[in-house]
């Protein structure tokens, strides 16, 4: 079945060919009392297409990076581009389009609208992207389906199980069609069958064509990706092709 | 914003405070009463304001009254210490001569006149004046009845016109007009009863208890030259002051007094008292509606203060709506309205207590009580209303700009950070 908005973006990259390209990011957290330097200066450039998962010991600045390149929030000093825009530039209005148009993030604990069915959840971003009513139903039950929860169009997501709430978390996330699919430990919440589940959306996900990037503890389920990038002390470690990525 | 919309971002933000009832209807209340106190604050200060200034027009409008004094100072080898007169001829001799004015008419009272009708006499005072009088001093007769006009003064006829009150007094219940009463003893046929008025300021006595006859009557019968006093009427206010001037220089030549003399005549310019009692009932309102616009601000508080409580209860849904992309914009404005909807929730139903307050009051009989007459008319306006929704409005975006403002300022990494 082809469903388009599954497929590949050309329009995602800019003249490089690259979606993502980082130089030099610095995250200093200061908290008054210390100061706590996340991330010494990444560098990193994504293509369009690729499927990265990043890996790293605890405090390692996963969740920073992850929080940087999600543009939910901003680097202390380096430059961030997304698709061609200069993103550290950005004020919040407009990393808030950033967000909704070019950015799908998926989080740990899903991060659901408790009051909203799992097919409005969905329709959120499509909300605020101002997709016509008509439009955004269509979408949503198209994505519902993708993900095989079709029956689950009214559920609250309390009636819905981790792996569930994970997946609609993602369709939530590939509403607006986003350049990049992010997840952190998207995984982290859920027994190994919903992780590996999880995992095998991602991996569909991307051989349709989607960029992604997903932070892992799971070494199996990192070695599902085409890259694998290591975090140590906040600097990369180790940034390598896999047997998939080859 | 379609209403598919509007129904999510109402179970996004409103669901929670209205869980909190009876916090909610705290709030709505302390609005409510914000509402009924600057409503019937003003509404009294109004009714008060409009009492006042138809009592002041209750004597007659732009009117100054003028009488003739004693001289202070010596003018053309005149030595001060003597007497003004005013003559009836002068009457007419200002009337030619200051023709700036709209009407000009002579009085004379008699203080301890005896009136007779049947077996019933009092001792009351009775004013003699030109039929001018009856327009200018708002001398308005009751149905089937007149004031005098200028044939019963050409031909000195034996009218009178009474007061309501001193009709009461000699008649009862009995129809005066037409009948026959004795004033000192002479015959005079009533042919009017002054209708019911508020009046507030009088000068030797109210009109309610006033009987006028024609000046050239009372002359005649008397033989009486001397004015007791003049009134003088304008067409416009801002033209009393330059007038009483020239009236003092033309009277002055003519009666020997110079018109610096602050003691030759004593003189009630109304205009200018009128002026007072306009700055004065203004300033009561503004008291008024200073207390009230403060009453609504505590209110404004408390919606403050639940909005706040959604604030820190929805963080987390405000940093996932950040998240997936939503604007200030889509934050903050649901603040917005639902604290504009309590406040004008609760100034709906201050709206409705006062309403039904001053519908009630309205049943208060207030004839008899001076306090009363002026303050229990309290009276609803439109001006008062759009002040009061001003008010509501400004109180509902204050209370709830400051919590939208936070919400907007929520970090979402922050707060979707997972330990
Ligand atoms: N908001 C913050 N304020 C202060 N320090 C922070 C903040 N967020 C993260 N840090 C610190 O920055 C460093 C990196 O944190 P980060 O959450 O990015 O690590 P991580 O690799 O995601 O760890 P984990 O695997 O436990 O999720 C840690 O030392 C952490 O304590
Ligand atoms: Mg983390």
């Amino acid at each position: 079945m082809h469903i388009p908005f599954f497929s590949k973006k050309t329009n995602g990259s800019n003249g490089n060919g690259f979606v993502i390209s980082m130089e030099g990011i610095k995250k200093i957290y200061d908290t008054g009392k210390i100061k706590v330097e996340a991330l010494k200066g990444i560098d990193i450039k994504v293509k369009n297409g690729e499927f990265i998962a990043i890996v790293g010991p605890s405090g390692s600045g996963k969740s920073t990076l992850m929080n940087i390149l999600g543009c939910l929030d901003t680097p202390t000093e380096g430059n961030y581009e997304l698709s061609g825009e200069k993103v550290s530039k950005l004020n919040r209005e407009e990393l808030a389009e950033i967000r909704n148009r070019k950015i799908g993030f998926v989080f740990q604990n899903f991060n659901l609208l408790p009051q909203l069915t799992a097919l409005e959840n969905i329709e959120m971003p499509m909300i605020f992207g101002k997709i016509s009513s008509a439009e955004r139903k269509h979408r949503a039950r198209e994505l519902l389906q993708r993900i095989g929860l079709e029956d689950k169009e009214f559920a609250k997501p309390t009636e819905l199980s981790g792996g569930q709430m994970q997946k609609i978390a993602i369709a939530r996330a590939l509403a607006m069609k986003p350049d990049v699919l992010l997840a952190d430990e998207p995984t982290g919440n859920l027994d190994t069958t919903s992780g590996s589940d999880v995992m095998t959306v991602f991996s569909e996900l991307n051989s349709l064509g989607s960029t992604i990037i997903i932070v892992t503890h799971d070494l199996a389920l990192a070695r599902r990706a085409g890259r694998i990038i290591q975090l140590k002390d906040g600097k990369i470690e180790k940034d390598a092709i896999t047997e998939n990525g080859k | 914003m379609n209403r598919e919309e509007l129904k999510i971002i109402f179970t996004l933000f409103f669901s929670a405070a209205f869980l909190r009832k009876k916090r909610a209807i705290l709030t709505i209340a302390a609005i409510s009463w914000g509402t009924v106190a600057i409503l019937l604050l003003l509404a009294f200060g109004n009714g008060l304001q409009k009492q006042l200034l138809t009592a002041r027009k209750g004597m007659g409008e732009n009117l100054a009254v003028v009488w003739p004094g004693e001289t202070s100072i010596s003018y053309k080898g005149l030595k001060e210490g003597r007497r003004v007169v005013f003559w009836v001829n002068d009457i007419s001799f200002m009337r030619e001569r200051l023709p700036e004015f709209e009407g000009i008419v002579g009085e004379m009272t008699d203080w301890s006149s005896t009136l007779t009708y049947g077996r019933k006499t009092v001792t009351a005072f009775v004013t003699a004046s030109n039929w001018e009088f009856g327009e200018m001093r708002n001398q308005i007769p009751e149905k089937g009845g007149r004031f005098f006009n200028a044939i019963d003064e050409k031909e000195r006829r034996r009218v009178i016109f009474l007061g309501y009150e001193r009709a009461k007094e000699l008649f009862g219940k009995e129809d005066p007009v037409g009948k026959e009463i004795l004033v000192n003893n002479t015959p005079y046929t009533v042919i009017g009863v002054l209708k019911k008025k508020l009046q507030m300021g009088n000068y030797s006595g109210p009109d309610s208890h006033r009987c006028v006859i024609p000046l050239s009557t009372y002359v005649a019968q008397y033989g009486e030259q001397r004015l007791h006093n003049v009134v003088l009427k304008i067409s416009s206010p801002e033209k009393m002051k330059p007038a009483l001037d020239r009236f003092k220089q033309v009277m002055g030549v003519k009666a020997g007094f110079s018109p610096e003399d602050t003691k030759a005549l004593h003189i009630w310019d109304t205009v200018e008292s009128s002026k007072y009692l306009v700055n004065f009932t203004v300033g009561i309102k503004l008291f008024l509606g200073i207390i009230g616009v403060l009453t609504l601000l505590v209110g404004g508080t408390g919606v403050a203060n639940i909005m706040y409580a959604v604030v820190k209860e929805k963080t987390k849904e405000i940093g996932i709506m950040m998240a997936i992309g939503a604007k200030p914009k889509w934050i903050t404005t649901p603040f917005l309205l639902q604290s504009l909807f309590y406040t004008f929730l609760g100034g709906f139903f201050g709206l409705v207590i006062s309403a039904i307050i001053v519908f009630l009051l309205s049943f208060v009989p207030t004839e008899g009580s001076m306090a009363l007459e002026f303050l229990g008319k309290p009276t609803l306006s439109l001006p008062i209303g759009i002040f009061t929704a001003f008010v509501l409005g400004f109180v509902g975006f204050l209370a709830g700009h400051f919590p939208a403002k936070r919400a907007s300022l929520i970090n979402p990494a922050e707060t979707l950070r997972y330990e």
